[in-house]
Formats: structure tokens, C-alpha cells, sequence
């Protein structure tokens, strides 16, 4: 069976299933963008997983070799990597920026300070 | 010679202009200068447009490397007409954006906000343009990230947390977007908008795809605020800064619909997806749906942005419905309806904005007498309400008369009926405000008109007047949506 | 010298202009009041032009602007439309000579504000008077609707507030939930909207729809006020009382039956629905309001709401008519628009005389009131005749037609209830000039009283007076006088 030789896609639907949990159920904030980031990351490992070829070597052009792995999935990472890390630091900042206005980074206590005022 | 590059001229020059923008550290050189970088686009996706209409669609090879290879921009008359109305909107918010910003973000930060605006700016041209799926994902992300900041940028402190569950959200929404262009790079090899419509019917069958298409419509379903996955935006547009509202109401989800449109029909063109039997009932579900509750919602709400951002929710509810309508009266519904909610939208929300400078307040209670203290801005709230309901001589008047015809022509009259039952709830909610503004008397002190600024007053007034226009003589916006749909269709080639 | 397309532009044109005339010389009410007579004048005048071409025949008609590919903004003048036109406006003249002597006289507040929306809404009037299809006459229906509710809702009160939400509510209601779903599903069927004789759905559908079609029509024609549509009329009493005497006797009820009798004419096509029958339930939905509402007019002691229960009554006189979808039937309901725009607006210029005059509103406190007031309950008295249907009053046609009929389309059922609803009609009607001769005065002060400056009743204002006699003298010579209408609406009923 198949299972074993796609074990790179189970990895992706764990870590998938894994980060979208975490940003659903924590209440901390900054665990919720670490949770974006591990379901950012099954896509990255989805990407390249794809673009591994079988008996094709690093898709760098050398002599000898015949059969590459696919570049193009790589280059679309790099941008998503690049995405990923520009969504990570700007909800950080906002993070800081929650700190400072509600002096919590839980989003429960922070729903509770709303609903009183 | 220039001509040849607009397509990419579109969106390079808000591109590098916002790091320029980032340079000028004076807020009113920073505002001439994004006044003048809108208006450009403006003259560029005008100039596309009737490029479009007469010549045909307009392919452009980005860097010379062609397509399939390269990333191809492709401008038929949809993606025009969008990239019009995106541009068009973005003329006139802004020069009603130079007192209302500095009412709402401390002066020395305010060239900060023309640069993030001039990056949205380019993300939702480029989305509009480009004939990649993956570049679309790209600017995607630029325009929703520069989006979390314009928001973030709100007095009010919930606008904070606003942004980050609406980048929460969003980036949930753009990575499922990525899942599904990912396999569908996977069993085609390709990433361009047209290959892949070629590739698709020989792989349309497998599981991957299938996946691939849930993905995509989830995605794009939570960029377009969609019934259920619409949580982020009625906190959104009530806490960020009204001209940050104004031009993400009338803009960001209009994109992703167009988005939306573009995959559903041009990559799956080749393929029945909507036609297989249950996906148009339950996109037609989930539209029926969001029109009721949006507005439904709306009648209760004290705060008038978010009583508007509720009522978003069901105008795109209207534009969803009628693309599940899959017919050309049905796309033409929702194509002309993307241009009328942005007038509408853009125009109301704008008065909001000129009953904040001037009144300080956007609840409905604070609105007593408004009607006598500010009665160019009332008078446009009143027509434009008049446009949401859909009152004949008036924009929103045509995309009902195209969804009820699209549903009657169907044979489906209990979605007619629904499309009349929530358009009387819409006069519900536009008649709580005028009832307030009107017929109560204002507060004690408070008797002296004085009306919001010309800056202001004009573009909401140019938007209102383009509301009445296009509803008193449709022909021109019609054909285009209505070209559009049937080239979407397949119906002319 | 100018077309007759450019006439009609101008009908609408004058009033639209007029009203901003108002506007602009509102701080000198004099000269305010000049524009309004003066528009109202000269829409009479140019509307009248238009009149010999109509009865000649001719159509005259015009394309303003293509709305949506296939639908355009157009006019087109026929004979019911004439009629109502010259109504409207021949009675808006005298209209305002009622309000100068009212307005003033009730000491009433934000009066330019009232003319200027009078003078929209008489634009709004001509508009679906002359509109040459269903698009264009929904659009004016419409504008109708929004211009006068401001009218409405003029005092600002609190009531005001409720009555406009139920009037608002109610009209926008109907007219959007019911008759633009029957717009559209016509031009789905037919890919037409134009006013065409003979009608437009013949043969294009089953009758199950064509059944449903009219229904829809009826019931969404929200001014005609059939039940259980009709609530808003009763509401929209706390107008002022020129309001309520123009508009909703005159201009918005008879926009109402005017819209039911056009579409049963020009979409529907009367031989085509005599010939699938399927208009007889409706006939009976109209013969219950005329019932049904008279009943209710005979409970209610203020006298506007019982003038606007009887109005309700009479204008499903006019919906009978067009549902009977014979000639007789279609005649009498375009005779009922005239007769009874003439009897009612004498009626609420006297309910509003003896507001002003000696500020009653309740029937009860009204005995002995015609001593001091013998002009105004004489004219009440005359005009209350011509709508029980006595000769020599114009009532006295419409009705004959009327229960020809229905006699012709052999219901002999709905001939009692025209006879029923005359009776009640003597009832309710007469019952007042009757306590005004010869009731007692009340011992104790009415229910809305205002210490008066010198303790005394006296007549109404001249201008009121003006304006009654005008409209009273008007259903006697509409009935010695009837050819000129009889001979238009004949070539509605000609094949």
C-alpha cells in the first residue's frame, strides 16, 4: 500500500490539522499566530513534497544529471515562506500593540474587558 | 510605446510609489502625492477598458517570458471593469481622505497610511489583472496584509484586535487558496489561468482536483466575507478609520468575488463545476441565507457602520446568488451589482464619515436632527439608502431587476420572493436612521447647521449622482456585465 | 409650434422646476404661493394642449432614455391617462387656492416645505398619468410613494411618525414584494412592458399564471387600496387637510385605481381576460372592501377617517369596474376617477374648512354647526349626493355604468352591493350636513378645541370657499357635461 511512500502528505494533514486546532481553541494570542505558522509550514512541506521527482537530483543545473527535481514548487514557497513571515511580524506587532492597549494577550480576558465596557 | 505596457504599469507604479510615499514624511505632501498615484491607475484602467471593449482582451507577458511559462496578465472586459471600479473608488476616496484622516490618525503617522493604502491599492489591481493563480495569491496577500494595518490603524482600540482576527481569518483563507492552487499544480503542471482551463477537463475527475476546488471556494469564501465565514468583517469596517471603511467596503470583497468569478469559470470553465447538482443549491442556500441574516442583523444594530457592514454581508450575499444563478442574466446580476454596492457603500459610508467629523459620533441615537444640521450629507444618505433598497431611478434598482429576472427566468419565483422579502428589510434599517435624523429634534445647543467640508462633500455627492445616473441610464454599465458574463459563460468566445 | 413630445416633457418639467421656484422664495409666502399657482396654471395649460390630439385619436408619445438594454423611459399619452392628467391637474389649481386660505388660516409650520412637495408629487401624478409603459408608470408610482410622505408625516408628531411608518410600509410593501415581481415575471413572458391595446399576454402563457399575474397587480397597486392593503389611507389622515383632499382623494388614490385600470386595459387586455374568466374572484374582493369599508365608515366619529374609509369604499367602485372586464365595466371605472375626484376633494375641503373655521374634528360635535357654516355643510351636502350616486350629479354615471356593468356580466350579487354600499353611503354621508341643520349644538367643548381670540364660529376662508364652490359647481356640470369624458374613454373600449 501506498501509505508509507506518502508519508510526506500524512505529515502535511497532521501539521495542517495540528495549526488550524491551535488557532482555533487558544486563547492566547501569540500561541494563535504560532498555530498559523505550523499550518503555514504544512503547506510549504505540501509544496516541496510535490516537487520531488523520483531519482531526480537537486534542481541545480550540473553535469551528468539527467533528471531534475521540479524547481518551480520551491521558488512558489520562497514567496509563501516570505508571505508567511511578513503575516507572522505584523501579528506580532498587533500583539504588542493588544498588550499595550488591554494589558492581556488573552483573548478571553480581552473579550470579557469589552463586554463590560 | 507606453500603451503596450500599461497592463503592467497598472499596478507597478502604486507599487513603487508606496515606498516613496514611505519617504515623504509630510502628511500633506504624502496625500498630494497618493491623490496623484490614484488618479494615474484611474487613467490607466480607463484607458484598458476601452482598449478592451474595442480591440478584444489584452494578454501581456510579464517580462517577455510567455505563458504558460511566465506570468501572463490578461485583461478581458470583466477584469477592466473591475480594475475600474477599484481605481475609480480609490479617485474619489481620496480626496475626501485628506480631512477625514487627519481627524482620525495623529498627524506625523499619516504618510504611514498613504503608503499602506497605496499597497492595497496595488494588491487589488494586480488581483484583478494577472492571469496567475499563484501571482493572484501574491497580491492577494499584499492588498489583506496592507488591509490589517489600515485597520489596525483606528483609534479605537478594537480596532487591534479587529485587524488580527481578520488576519487570522484571512491568512486561514489565502493559505486554503494556496492549498488548492498547489493541487491543482499537481495534476496539471501549470499555474496559468488559461492552461489550466485547457488541462482541467482530462484531471477534473480525481480527488485531488475535487479537493483542490473545495479549497479554493473556502478560500476565496472567507476573503468575500461569505455567509458563514463573514465573522471578521462587521468589527472590521465598524473600527477602522472611515476612509480605511469606505475603500475596503467598496473594494476588497468586490475583488475577491471578481477572484472568485475567475476561478469558477475561466480556470474551471472546461469543467461543469458549479452544475454539478447540489453546488449551486447550496451556494444559493448559503446567499439567501447571508441576505436575511445581513440585513436581518442590521435592523438591530446602534452603530451605523457596523448596521452598513451588516448590510454588506447581504449585498455580497446578493452578488453570490447571482452567480449561482449560472445563467447570463444571473452573472449579470452580480457583475452590475459589484459596481452598484460600491457606489452605493462607498457613497454611505462616506456620509458616516462627514456625520463623524462634524457630529463626533457614529450611533444612530447621536444622529437626532441631522436631517436640518446637515442636510447635503442627510440628502445623500437618503438617496443612497434609497439605492440599497433598490428603488427604481436608482442604481440598486437594476441588480435586483437582473437577480429577480435571472430567478423568474429559471423558474425559481420562491428566490424572487426572497430577493423582494430582503429588500424590504433593508427598508427597515435605512428608515431607522432617517426617522432619527429627520423627526427627532436636535439636542439642546446643537441647533446650528453647519455642514461637513467641500472636500468631503463633493466625492460623496460625485458618488451619489453616479448612483442616480447609472440607475436612470444602466446601457453602458449593463453591456459591459453583460458581455462579461457571457464571455464567462462561453456563450461568445 | 412645440411638439407634442416636448409637451409632455414640459408637463413634467413645469412642476419639477415649480417646486424648486418654491424653495428658493420661501422666506416671502406670498410670492411663494404665486409659483405654486402659477405652475399649477401652467401644467392646467399645457396638459389641455394635449388634450384635443388625444380626443382626435392621436397618441402622442416619447423616448427619454434607455434604462436597461430593451427598457426604456417613455410616455405615451392615451385617453384614460388624459382624463386623469386634466384632473389632477385642473383640481391642483384650486388645491392651492385651499391650502393659501388653509395653511394660513390652521397657523401651520414648515410650509414650504409642504408646497414644495405638493408640487413633486403632482410631477410624480402626470408622470404615471402619461407613461407609456410599466417600467416608466412603476418608477413615477414609486416617486409618488417618497414625496408624499413627507406630506404625511408634516406635523412631525409623534403620530405622524406612526401613521408615515404604516403609510411608507405599506406602499413601498405592496409595490415592491408584489407588483415589481409581476413587472418582471411580464417581461420574462412577454419581453415587453409597453402599453399596448389589446394587452400584452394574450397567448403567451397559461391562464393559472395570467390568474396569478393579476392578482399580483391588484394587490401590489398599493394605492388602489383593496383590502387588506387599504390600512395606509386611513393613516395618512394626520396629513394636513389639503393633503389629504389632493393627494388622497385626487392624486394617489387615483393613481392607485388609474394603475389597476391601465394594466387591466393595456397589459392584461380586456377581452382577453373576459375571454379566460379569471378576474371573477377579484370582482369579489373589491365588492367586500366597497362593503366592508363602508361598514367601518359608519363607526368612525372623526370625519376624516370616515371620508377615508368612504374613499376606500369608491375606489373599489373603480376596481370592480376594470375586474368586470366588459365595456360598461371599464367605462364606469374611468367615470368613477372623475366623479368622484370632484365629490371627494368638495368633501375634505369642508372637513377642513370646519378644522379651520371652528376647530372640530369629531362628527358628534359638530351638530348645529351648518348655521354658521351654511356654505360649506351646502357643499358638503351636494357633493354627498353626487357620491351615493344621485342625479344631477356626476356620481350618478359612473354608478348607472357601473351596475350595467355588472348586470351585463350577469352578477346580479355584485348590482346589491353596488345598491348596499349606496345606502350606506346615504347613511354615513348624509348623517353629517343632516346634524349640521338640524342637530344641537354640544354643551360641552368638542374633543380639539383652541380658545378662540373672539368666542365665535365664522365660515371657512374665502380661498377655502373659493376652492369648495369651484369643485362642488364641478359635479354638477360633470354631470350635464359628461360627453367630452364619455367619448375619450370610448376609444379604450372601441376595438
Amino acid at each position: 500500500m501506498e501509505v508509507f511512500g506518502l508519508f510526506n502528505y500524512w505529515i502535511v494533514i497532521v501539521l495542517m490539522m495540528v495549526g488550524f486546532y491551535i488557532v482555533i481553541t487558544q486563547h492566547n494570542l501569540v500561541k494563535k499566530v504560532v498555530g498559523l505558522n505550523i499550518f503555514q509550514v504544512s503547506v510549504f512541506i505540501f509544496y516541496i513534497s510535490m516537487s520531488k521527482i523520483t531519482g531526480g537530483t537537486a534542481p541545480i543545473l550540473t553535469e551528468g544529471a539527467t533528471l531534475y527535481g521540479n524547481p518551480l514548487p520551491h521558488v512558489l514557497i520562497l514567496t509563501a515562506i516570505v508571505v508567511g513571515v511578513a503575516t507572522t511580524a505584523l501579528g506580532l506587532a498587533l500583539i504588542v500593540r493588544i498588550q499595550k492597549a488591554y494589558g492581556t494577550i488573552e483573548d478571553d480576558e480581552i473579550e470579557a474587558q469589552e463586554s463590560e465596557s | 510605446m507606453i500603451q503596450a505596457h500599461l497592463p503592467a504599469l497598472q499596478v507597478i507604479i502604486p507599487l513603487i510609489a508606496a515606498p516613496f510615499c514611505l519617504l515623504i514624511r509630510r502628511s500633506d505632501l504624502a496625500w498630494a502625492f497618493s491623490l496623484l498615484v490614484t488618479w494615474c491607475t484611474f487613467a490607466i484602467a480607463l484607458i484598458l477598458l476601452l482598449q478592451v471593449n474595442e480591440t478584444g482582451t489584452i494578454s501581456y507577458p510579464m517580462g517577455d517570458w510567455s505563458a504558460p511559462y511566465g506570468i501572463e496578465y490578461k485583461v478581458d472586459l470583466l477584469s477592466a471593469f473591475v480594475l475600474v471600479i477599484v481605481s475609480g473608488i480609490g479617485s474619489v476616496v481620496m480626496p475626501y481622505a485628506r480631512l477625514s484622516i487627519e481627524r482620525e490618525i495623529p498627524w506625523p503617522r499619516i504618510y504611514l497610511f498613504y503608503t499602506m493604502y497605496l499597497l492595497c491599492l496595488c494588491g487589488l489591481l494586480g488581483i484583478a489583472i494577472t492571469g496567475d493563480v499563484f501571482n493572484l495569491f501574491v497580491f492577494l496577500e499584499v492588498s489583506s496584509l496592507s488591509s490589517y494595518v489600515l485597520i489596525a490603524l483606528g483609534k479605537d482600540r478594537r480596532a487591534l484586535t479587529a485587524a488580527f482576527r481578520y488576519l487570522i481569518m484571512g491568512t486561514i483563507g489565502a493559505t486554503f487558496y494556496v492549498i488548492g492552487v498547489g493541487l491543482m499544480y499537481m495534476m496539471t503542471g501549470s499555474l496559468n489561468m488559461a492552461d489550466l482551463a485547457k488541462l482541467m477537463p482530462l484531471v477534473a475527475e480525481t480527488r485531488t482536483i475535487q479537493a483542490a476546488i473545495a479549497f479554493l471556494i473556502i478560500g476565496l469564501g472567507l476573503k468575500l466575507a461569505l455567509f458563514p465565514l463573514h465573522l471578521w468583517l462587521p468589527n472590521a469596517y465598524t473600527y477602522a478609520p472611515t476612509v480605511v471603511t469606505i475603500f475596503l467596503a467598496a473594494t476588497a470583497t468586490k475583488v475577491a468575488v471578481y477572484a472568485f468569478l475567475r476561478i469558477i469559470f475561466t480556470v474551471f470553465g472546461n469543467v461543469p463545476v458549479l452544475q454539478k447538482e447540489f453546488m449551486t443549491d447550496f451556494l444559493m442556500f448559503l446567499a439567501i441565507v447571508a441576505m436575511f441574516a445581513g440585513s436581518f442583523v442590521a435592523i438591530y444594530q446602534t452603530n451605523i457602520k457596523r448596521m452598513l457592514a451588516y448590510s454588506s454581508i447581504a449585498q455580497i450575499g446578493y452578488m453570490v446568488l447571482g452567480i449561482s444563478f449560472i445563467s447570463v442574466a444571473g452573472l449579470t446580476g452580480g457583475i452590475i451589482h459589484i459596481f452598484n454596492h460600491a457606489v452605493v457603500k462607498g457613497a454611505l459610508f462616506m456620509a458616516v464619515g462627514c456625520i463623524f467629523i462634524k457630529m463626533g459620533s457614529v450611533y444612530i441615537e447621536d444622529l437626532a436632527g441631522a436631517g436640518k444640521r446637515m442636510p447635503v450629507t442627510m440628502a445623500s444618505f437618503v438617496i443612497c439608502g434609497l439605492g440599497l433598497i433598490g428603488v427604481p431611478l436608482t442604481v440598486g434598482f437594476i441588480s435586483k431587476w437582473y437577480l429577480i429576472l435571472a430567478a423568474l427566468d429559471k423558474g425559481l419565483w420562491p428566490i424572487a420572493a426572497a430577493i423582494v422579502g430582503s429588500s424590504l428589510l433593508a427598508v427597515i434599517y435605512v428608515w431607522r436612521v432617517i426617522e432619527v435624523a429627520y423627526f427627532q429634534p436636535a439636542p439642546e445647543g446643537a441647533e446650528t447647521r453647519s455642514e461637513a467640508p467641500m472636500t468631503m462633500l463633493a466625492p460623496m455627492w460625485f458618488l451619489t449622482l453616479a448612483s442616480v445616473y447609472f440607475g436612470v441610464d444602466a446601457t453602458r454599465t449593463i453591456n459591459i456585465a453583460e458581455t462579461a458574463a457571457a464571455y464567462l459563460l462561453k456563450v461568445i468566445q | 409650434m412645440i411638439s407634442p413630445g416636448m409637451t409632455i416633457l414640459l408637463c413634467l418639467f413645469v412642476p419639477f422646476v415649480g417646486s424648486f421656484l418654491i424653495l428658493a422664495t420661501g422666506s416671502r409666502p406670498n410670492l411663494r404661493e404665486t409659483m405654486t399657482l402659477l405652475t399649477a396654471i401652467t401644467l392646467f395649460l399645457l396638459v389641455a394642449s394635449i388634450y384635443p390630439l388625444v380626443a382626435a385619436g392621436e397618441r402622442p408619445g416619447i423616448d427619454v432614455v434607455e434604462m436597461l438594454p430593451g427598457l426604456s423611459i417613455a410616455f405615451k399619452v392615451e385617453p384614460l391617462g388624459m382624463a386623469f392628467a386634466l384632473i389632477a391637474s385642473f383640481l391642483w389649481i384650486f388645491t392651492s387656492i385651499y391650502s393659501i386660505g388653509y395653511m394660513r388660516g390652521h397657523h401651520e409650520e414648515n410650509q414650504t416645505r409642504f408646497y414644495f412637495y405638493f408640487a413633486i408629487s403632482l410631477m410624480a401624478a402626470i408622470g404615471i398619468a402619461f407613461a407609456g409603459n410599466m417600467i416608466t408608470l412603476f418608477i413615477f408610482y414609486e416617486v409618488l410613494t417618497l414625496c408624499t410622505f413627507p406630506l404625511v408625516a408634516h406635523h412631525g408628531t409623534e403620530e405622524s411618525k406612526r401613521a408615515g411608518r404604516v403609510y411608507l410600509g405599506l406602499l413601498l410593501g405592496t409595490s415592491i414584494a408584489f407588483q415589481l415581481f409581476a413587472i418582471i415575471w411580464t417581461w420574462v413572458i412577454t419581453g415587453t412592458l409597453d402599453f399596448t391595446k389589446g394587452g400584452i399576454l394574450a397567448g403567451t402563457t397559461d391562464n393559472l399564471t395570467v390568474a396569478i399575474l393579476l392578482a399580483l397587480y391588484v394587490f401590489g397597486i398599493g394605492k388602489a387600496a383593496v383590502m387588506p392593503f387599504h390600512r395606509w389611507l386611513p393613516a395618512a389622515m394626520v396629513a394636513p387637510t389639503p393633503v389629504s383632499a389632493l393627494l388622497h382623494a385626487v392624486a394617489v388614490v387615483k393613481a392607485g385605481v388609474f394603475t389597476v385600470l391601465k394594466v387591466t386595459v393595456y397589459i392584461f387586455g380586456v377581452n382577453f381576460l373576459a375571454d379566460i374568466n379569471v378576474s371573477e374572484w377579484l370582482q369579489y374582493a373589491a365588492a367586500i372592501t366597497i362593503l366592508l369599508s363602508s361598514l367601518v365608515a359608519m363607526t368612525k366619529d372623526n370625519l376624516k377617517a370616515r371620508l377615508a374609509y368612504s374613499t376606500v369604499s369608491q375606489l373599489s367602485y373603480c376596481v370592480l369596474g376594470a375586474m368586470l372586464v366588459n365595456s360598461w365595466g371599464i367605462l364606469g371605472g374611468g367615470m368613477q376617477i372623475a366623479m368622484h375626484a370632484f365629490a371627494k376633494i368638495t368633501l375634505f375641503f369642508c372637513a377642513g374648512a370646519i378644522l379651520v373655521a371652528a376647530h372640530k374634528t369629531e362628527i358628534s360635535d359638530m351638530g348645529g354647526l351648518g348655521k354658521t357654516m351654511p356654505f360649506t355643510f351646502t357643499a358638503f351636502f351636494l357633493a354627498s349626493l353626487s357620491i351615493i350616486g344621485l342625479p344631477p350629479f356626476g356620481g350618478a354615471w359612473s354608478k348607472f355604468y357601473l351596475a350595467y356593468g355588472a348586470l351585463e356580466a350577469g352578477q346580479l350579487a355584485l348590482v346589491a352591493a353596488l345598491m348596499i354600499s349606496s345606502l350606506l353611503n346615504v347613511y354615513y354621508l348624509l348623517s353629517i350636513p343632516f346634524r349640521g341643520f338640524f342637530g344641537r349644538p354640544p354643551e360641552t367643548p368638542g374633543h380639539y378645541s383652541r380658545p378662540q381670540s373672539d368666542g365665535e364660529i365664522h365660515e371657512a376662508p374665502i380661498p377655502c370657499l373659493i376652492a369648495i364652490s369651484v369643485s362642488t359647481v364641478g359635479c354638477v356640470v360633470l354631470f350635464f357635461y359628461t360627453d367630452p369624458l364619455y367619448n375619450l374613454l370610448k376609444q379604450i373600449i372601441l376595438p
